[in-house]
């Protein structure tokens, strides 16, 4: 049984029918009815008619992941109904469109069946409206009425629906709001007086206290508001899946005051932020593996001439194209090593949405602080993940430009060494960094090896110095940056079994836990947060002591056991992995579990998702 | 006090090969850039990777030694984060044409504020004298296994369809025309393109100095006789390459032919000079128009914290209220 009884809403249908804004609809009701959401979204790599779904599970307590379970499904057409009804609960009820099927062919006769007269609200609302010639305009109605008739099923008020759309519907839209909520009054009703009855899952309106504000949000959404907050005013992007989202969330609010640049590739996008950094702005660029990948020759260039540089990288499922709407952490290996030779790279791995937000701000704050690329592994699972979180807090988010000179430093330190050095050799690695149009700060920089000036030499002994200074800023990171911001540890210091694990999996590992800890069994969790400089001696620790060492990542070959075992020496008893291109289920991390203590599994292979 | 052009150059040791094309252009530009009085901290000069893109190190400015063919985004870069500054791109025929060709042209969609000086000699000079994209076809230099199998590009008539608003042909030892083409293409409000052309005498041993200017050996005596030399210049032949009522679709027309046609000169003479030349807004402006902020402070300048206690400047609540959901 889940930790808290979970409620789980699933809606299909073709892409471009409107599932997104349906599932947005319903789950922005719910959570205004004080309730948490978690709402998981896939898509395929069409435009318009392939199958897509949106799965939303409510609870009345935290939740971070999705369950395999659905307890109803909403439907306007057969694909959905053949490719989803076997996840729908016993018990549980399907909303389908009668005009499309008889209730015996959809062979669960262990379900409430719903049927749905779309076409006839639809009329019924044109008429009422005066709007009978644009029948064909309304068919989308049919998202608002799945929705209706869903919530009256479970009972969530009607008034949170209401204000919902009324939400939605404003400005010169605003027109449109009596026609949908008249409509949804219909629908709701339906479901509420003819099939509540029959239905035994409830939602309902719990009451949140002051001072506990919560927003929904998506992870791309959470990613450009940190770096909003983070001082970053010039943002590049090359067109590509999931990460397009974020650049055109911050491109559509031009008060955020971010110059948003539409490269012609990834090479442009990665060499455009360099340019831009060059000159003191604070700039970004975000991607997913294809272009990541282009990008390499650029992340090369900003390592050995010491430019901050934060590169967002939504991985998805590779290699190549790969899938290109589903989930993976394949990347991890590759952003450790992306470009030829060696340089120093932060390396961050954020779990969930509030970790996005936040990781933008300090990703910029090492960039500058360490002048250096900084690389964050974001992910698709939770670029189109849709949660409540707490309202994000401010208080003791700073903003931190390490070695910047000020134009009277600057003078300060002509005056005292004669000349400035950008690349001056220094204990910590780091030099002091001027800006174009700073008098006496002029620099060179140069992809060849350089000396203290920034200009090219081969001279052997140089290179030991400058390759020696550059690497060692990884060490003054590893020794500055907090333990807290490296890794997360949940669950009591002894357990049957430590998981370990990055990005994404978080959520669903944090509810599995609870979900075990009912059955007796006792798990704790390492979440590596920053990966590079590796935090070894805190994961050498905790591996030390723990009785079975598992990992749990999305990839087939299970590269952070690869990187442990490279930073510390430990080998991992067994490893939980999956790489269908679909998320980690909290069952699927409960199973897991299982299968590694009672069945001595030693590789368990994770293959649930539509 | 006057800048001279003693202020614009370093003392880094120059390694390029005696009579090398690049030597023409480097006057050039440090002359160009002390004419102007350009303070050093306010120009910003990128290059791409060949023998020329060692140039910035031999310039008092600010400048950035970069990847192969990048030499544009990254300016492009710079001097959208910070308007203030003098950006010049420099780039190499195989660099910026080849390589960075996908640069070359969508950089001609944004006309941003910059100067792009090619330095265009039809060879790879650093990795010993293959064909580059403005090498003729059929053309066999003393470095090529086989005569160039390729037909070549003409840069300007691409930087003409790309949407360069500024497009010149300068010559490396014409150094006073030259000189003028790049504190043109300086002055010019938007994307300026200024190819030049320039001897390899390491590799090129066809379009040499004596080519391009016409001293032609005669066999026989085996003596340079100076015959009539192959460039001339545009301004001096009555041509006008300036749009002079942008908001004239006729007139653009009418320029951008003149320009195609003269780009097609080669055989016999080549014209050098400015081409095509129209004012638009640039991408400057059109970021302006959008981001209201921007125009206050260009993104480098944009406060964005309280320096003394690191609070960010950026208020988000606003954002963070249409997300709220109770």
């Amino acid at each position: 049984m889940p930790k808290a009884p979970s409620f789980s809403w699933m809606i299909g249908g073709p892409q471009g029918s409107g599932v997104d804004s349906s599932a947005t609809t319903f789950a922005r009701t719910c959570a205004s009815g004080g309730l948490f959401v978690f709402g998981k979204r896939e898509y395929h790599s069409n435009i318009k008619g392939d199958h897509s779904y949106f799965q939303i599970r409510v609870s009345e307590e935290e939740i971070h992941s999705h369950i395999d379970e659905v307890h109803l499904l909403a439907t306007f057409d057969k694909e959905t109904l053949e490719i989803h009804k076997q996840e729908v609960v016993k018990g549980g009820a399907i909303l389908y469109d009668p005009t499309l099927l008889k209730p015996e062919e959809i062979g669960r006769p262990d379900c409430l069946l719903v049927p749905i007269l779309y076409s006839e609200i639809i009329q019924a609302t044109a008429k009422e409206f005066h709007r009978e010639k644009d029948l064909m305009k309304l068919q989308i109605m049919k998202n608002v009425i799945s929705v209706a008739t869903s919530l009256g099923l479970v009972g969530l008020e009607f008034d949170l629906l209401k204000s919902t759309l009324e939400g939605i519907f404003k400005g010169r839209r605003a027109a449109l709001a009596p026609m949908n909520v008249w409509a949804a009054r219909k629908a709701y009703d339906y479901g509420t007086q003819e099939f509540q009855g029959s239905y035994p899952h409830r939602l309902r309106h719990v009451q949140v206290g002051n001072g506990h504000r919560r927003i929904m949000i998506t992870g791309t959404t959470a990613t450009a508001l940190g770096k909003v907050v983070g001082g970053c005013r010039f943002q590049t992007y090359y067109p590509i899946t999931p990460a397009s989202d974020e650049s055109e969330y911050l491109e559509s609010h031009p008060e955020f005051g971010v110059a948003v640049i539409q490269s012609e590739d990834e090479i442009a996008a990665i060499t455009m932020a360099i340019g831009a950094a060059v000159t003191g702005a604070r700039a970004s660029t975000s991607t997913s593996g294809p272009g990541f990948s282009l990008m390499a020759e650029g992340l090369g260039w900003a390592g050995m001439n010491e430019v901050p540089v934060v590169v967002f990288n939504y991985q998805r499922a590779g290699p190549s194209t790969g899938l290109p709407t589903r989930h993976e952490q394949g990347d991890l290996k590759f952003a450790l090593a992306a470009s030829h030779g060696e340089f120093p790279r932060l390396v961050l791995a954020p779990g969930d949405l509030e970790e996005y937000f936040y990781d933008a701000i300090d990703a910029f704050n090492y960039a500058e602080r360490y002048q250096t690329p900084v690389i964050v592994l974001a992910d698709k699972a939770l670029a189109n993940t849709t949660e409540t979180i707490p309202w994000y807090d401010l208080d003791g988010v700073h903003i931190d430009r390490g070695l910047l000179l000020t134009d009277e430093e600057l003078a300060v330190l002509v005056a005292s060494e004669g000349r400035y050095k950008r690349f001056k050799f220094t204990e910590s690695g780091v030099s002091p960094r001027s800006l174009p149009g700073q008098k006496g700060g002029i620099f060179w920089k140069t992809g060849d090896e350089h000396n203290e000036l920034g200009h090219i030499t081969e001279d052997p002994d140089n290179r030991t110095r400058m390759m020696t200074k550059r690497m060692r800023k990884l060490e003054t990171a590893a020794r500055e940056i907090p333990i807290e911001k490296k890794v997360n540890f949940f669950g009591d210091r002894d357990a049957d079994i430590t998981l370990v694990s990055w990005g994404s999996p978080k959520g669903a590992i944090l509810d599995a836990m609870e979900l075990l800890k009912g059955e007796g069994i006792r798990v704790n969790f390492l979440q590596i947060h920053l990966i590079l400089p590796f935090p070894s001696e805190f994961v050498a620790q905790v591996l030390s002591r723990a009785r079975r060492r598992v990992n749990v990542e999305m990839n087939y070959s299970g590269q952070l056991a690869q990187v442990i075992r490279e930073k510390t020496g430990f080998t991992m008893d067994a490893s939980i992995l999956k790489w269908n291109g679909r998320a980690i289920s909290q069952n699927e991390i409960v199973e897991g579990v299982r299968k590694v203590l009672k069945e001595q599994e030693s590789k368990v292979v994770l293959t649930h998702g539509a | 006090m006057a800048l001279k052009v003693q202020d614009y150059k370093t003392d880094v040791h120059n390694d390029w090969c005696p009579g090398c094309g690049d030597f023409g252009i480097l006057n050039a530009v440090q002359q160009a850039l002390a004419e102007m009085q350009l303070p050093p901290e306010q120009v910003l000069l990128f290059s791409g990777v060949g023998c020329f893109a060692k140039t910035p190190h031999f310039v008092n400015t600010y400048g950035c030694h970069t990847l192969h063919g990048r030499s544009l985004p990254f300016a492009v870069g710079a001097k959208l984060a910070n308007p203030d500054l003098t950006v010049v791109s420099l780039g190499g025929d195989g660099d910026g044409y080849g390589i960075g060709a996908g640069h070359f042209l969508n950089t001609g969609r944004r006309n941003v504020d910059l100067l792009y000086l090619v330095f265009d000699n039809g060879v790879y000079g650093l990795t010993k004298g293959q064909a580059s994209p403005t090498l003729k076809k059929d053309i066999q230099t003393k470095s090529l296994p086989m005569p160039n199998i390729n037909d070549a590009i003409n840069p300007l008539a691409v930087a003409l369809a790309a949407g360069y608003t500024f497009i010149a042909r300068g010559y490396a030892y014409d150094g006073k025309g030259l000189r003028e083409l790049i504190k043109a293409g300086i002055n010019h409000r938007g994307l300026a393109l200024l190819d030049v052309l320039q001897p390899c005498p390491t590799y090129n041993t066809v379009n040499t100095k004596e080519w391009y200017e016409g001293l032609e050996m005669d066999e026989a005596t085996g003596i340079k006789k100076a015959s009539a030399p192959r460039l001339y210049k545009l301004e001096e032949s009555g041509y006008d390459p300036v749009v002079h009522n942008p908001a004239d679709p006729a007139e653009i027309s009418q320029k951008m032919v003149q320009a195609f046609q003269k780009s097609q000169e080669w055989e016999g003479r080549i014209p050098v000079g400015v081409f095509y030349q129209i004012n638009l807004p640039t991408y400057h402006d059109r970021l302006n128009d959008r981001v209201a902020a921007l125009k206050r402070f260009p993104a480098a300048k944009m406060p964005i914290y309280e320096p003394s206690t690191g609070t960010p400047a950026a208020d988000i609540s606003k954002a963070l209220e249409e997300l709220r959901v109770c």
